[in-house]
């Protein structure tokens, strides 16, 4: 609070529209995404059904990072055990040859389980790059209302670095499709 | 029709109860973290510490004096230790369970139970890998068992089951892990925003990532989750499997069976359940989570109990067929003789009664409705399939080819201290976690509401205009701190 009394240059960094319902806000996110938006996001407690589609969003590439995770689980694993016990120091137990591909009955169950292993890091992993996470300093939360946005309110955010961003205009529009509640966030430009 | 709606020819009710809002479930459940602990919920937790000291205490002697200390001897060489390890591992099959497969099969009622489950699989497979750690007899020489560069230039013998359960064990904790955390990120969230002293939001905001429920972020966060169930679904059923096979590669009359592997998932699944179903009934009465764990969820976690008990009971029961079926005098010997009418016939009995005999009581419905009766179950069912674990390791041990090195395993204190002890730990754990996190995941009880469905209107038209009048309650009476996220002071 003290340094607002400084009084730099404040501008605005982001608009935030409150909705009460579900269906208010998929109505408002199809609006603003006609209207030309693109620096926007919808911010609610759950994900909504169709919230993808009013917003026009593409379908997530995250199954690519995990399928190339997995795969370097696979390989990684054949080159692990076929190097260690058949290359640098072939043990052979029962009689049974060192290496591949004679072995690959008994590489199964350690194939499959790092395969796995390295999927659920990509997964989550490629879910955090993806997402920009963890990302703990956002415009929105200089909101005291977007708290209720991990609660019961649903949230629209217009940034102000949007081509079409201005004020009066995309308050207007917000103020049009029903939000409970508009409010402009002011950040220090340096 | 909507998909939030019971399907009414099947019988179904409603997932919350009818008329509940979202900040209701926000408050039930977050709500538990905030108040004081109630006096429930310390007596449990000292008798969980008290366990856990005990566990403490056993575990320094053991490593002071060595496995000696345990009732281990010839030619019963595994006994408590890997019986216990493979019945926690066991329990945490049914957290992954409910957390994935249900999640694949789009059952909706495992809303209520999934991150209890999921944090039940946790402990439990902590409290399981302390077993195979602690009963190496040198636990500092345990990275032998990673392939990790050492001074022999020697590497794990890759062929063995023994190391294909260090990585199938091993996995499945990580996994599990991955999958509980994620779920956890937008409840971590919530907590955050509620939070009303700084050390609270500055924690759950550290954890939370900055979470801030943007749907950009729920696009690749929904598929995350997909793919974590999908790859956990393969998971759960190949742990126990790979289990198995530390037994059924061996020539052990009592542990070759190629029946082993789909048997211990059955059993593993089973033995889950019904530990969750003790522990959610322990925790629904301390924490008053009547509205939201319903008495239809427990229904249905006694019908899948009763299933499971009719596949370990055809596992039981093929297990004999195939040793009279398959004409081998060995295998007669332990299925037919030993085991029934030898030196543990009492645990057998301790086996097949709680096991098969007992959940045929789930077939009245008065029975699967009544928490008296499912909780007593519920414990009869955890004994009986630890003692499944022993009769398979310790009987199936104790009289091998030759009658001359016949023998009898007797537990010591130690042992029991050792067992009794990990209970406490998983619980101490448990209640911990069910004291500072949200034990029901609000996120995903809140998508199964009817509010979450765009289309849905209370009362017909402009659903948004309806909501004017509805006041801001509970969270708006208290002061707010002044930074909503986890943002650095002098930020601004």
């Amino acid at each position: 609070m003290e340094t607002r009394s400084r009084k730099p240059t404040r501008a605005p960094s982001i608009i935030l529209a409150e909705f009460t319902s579900s269906h208010a806000v998929l109505h408002a996110a199809e609006k603003v995404h006609e209207a030309g938006y693109v620096r926007w996001d919808a911010h609610t407690p759950f994900p909504v059904h169709g919230m993808d589609r009013a917003m026009g969003l593409k379908d997530s590439r995250l199954g690519w990072i995990v399928i190339s995770f997995a795969l370097t689980g696979l390989t990684g694993a054949f080159v692990m055990m076929h190097w260690m016990n058949g290359i640098d120091y072939p043990t052979i137990v029962g009689d049974k040859p060192a290496g591949a591909p004679g072995t690959l009955p008994s590489m199964v169950p350690i194939l499959f389980e790092l395969t796995i292993l390295l999927s659920a890091f990509g997964a989550v992993l490629g879910m955090f790059f993806l997402n920009r996470l963890p990302q703990h300093n956002h415009a929105v939360f200089e909101s005291d209302r977007f708290r209720l946005a991990s609660d019961d309110r649903f949230f629209i955010s217009i940034e102000a670095e949007d081509p079409k961003f201005d004020v009066d205009v995309t308050r207007a529009l917000l103020e049009e499709v029903h939000a409970h509640h508009v409010e402009v966030i002011e950040e220090d430009v340096s | 029709m909507a998909y939030w709606e019971p399907i009414r020819e099947l019988d179904e009710q409603p997932l919350v109860e009818p008329g509940s809002k979202l900040r209701e479930v926000t408050h039930d459940i977050a709500s538990v973290s905030e108040r004081p602990a109630p006096r429930g919920w310390w007596i449990c937790f000292l008798i969980a510490l008290t366990f856990t000291g005990i566990f403490t205490v056993c575990v320094a002697y053991l490593f002071y004096r060595g496995v000696g200390v345990w009732g281990n001897t010839s030619p019963v060489y595994w006994a408590w230790d890997i019986t216990n390890f493979v019945w926690w591992v066991g329990i945490g099959h049914a957290g992954t369970l409910i957390s994935a497969i249900l999640f694949i099969f789009r059952q909706k009622w495992r809303t209520a139970i999934n991150r209890f489950a999921e944090g039940m699989t946790i402990f439990a497979v902590i409290c399981a890998l302390i077993f195979p750690g602690i009963h190496v007899g040198r636990p500092w020489l345990l990275f032998y068992v990673f392939p990790l560069p050492n001074q022999m230039t020697l590497w794990p013998n890759f062929k063995s089951p023994l190391l294909w359960d260090v990585f199938a064990v091993g996995t499945y904790f990580t996994v599990s892990l991955l999958f509980w955390y994620t779920g956890l990120i937008p409840d971590l969230a919530t907590l955050r925003d509620r939070s009303l002293t700084k050390w609270r939001q500055r924690i759950y905001g550290f954890f939370a990532l900055g979470w801030r429920g943007s749907n950009r972020h729920w696009r690749h966060y929904e598929r995350a989750y997909l793919i974590l169930a999908a790859i956990s679904t393969p998971l759960v059923l190949s742990v126990h499997s790979v289990v198995s096979m530390d037994f059924a590669t061996s020539v052990i009359p009592g542990w070759h069976t190629t029946i082993f592997p789909p048997y211990f998932v059955a059993g593993a699944i089973f033995s889950g359940f019904a530990m969750v179903e003790t522990v959610l009934l322990i925790a629904r009465s301390v924490f008053n989570l009547k509205r939201v764990v319903l008495m239809r969820h427990l229904e249905l976690m006694n019908k899948f109990l009763l299933l499971t008990s009719l596949l370990v009971g055809y596992a039981y029961a093929m297990e004999f067929f195939m040793a009279w079926y398959s004409g081998n005098q060995y295998e007669m010997a332990h299925f037919l003789v030993n085991r029934p009418t030898g030196p543990y016939w009492w645990a057998w009995v301790w086996m097949v009664v709680p096991n098969c005999v007992i959940p045929q009581l789930y077939w009245f419905k008065r029975m699967r409705t009544s928490i008296p009766v499912m909780f007593v179950v519920s414990i009869f069912i955890n004994i009986g399939m630890w003692f499944e674990r022993f009769v398979i390791i310790v009987s199936s041990l104790n009289r091998d080819f030759l009658p001359s090195s016949w023998g009898l395993f007797r537990p010591t204190i130690i042992d029991v201290g050792v067992f009794t002890g990990t209970i406490g730990v998983f619980f101490t754990l448990f209640l911990l976690f069910m004291r500072w996190l949200p034990m029901v995941s609000m996120t995903e009880v809140k998508g199964t509401m009817p509010q979450a469905d765009p289309h849905y209107s209370p009362k017909g038209a402009h659903p948004e205009e309806e909501d004017e009048h509805d006041p801001l309650p509970i969270i708006d009476e208290t002061p707010m701190p002044s930074t909503g996220g986890l943002v650095p002071e002098g930020a601004e």
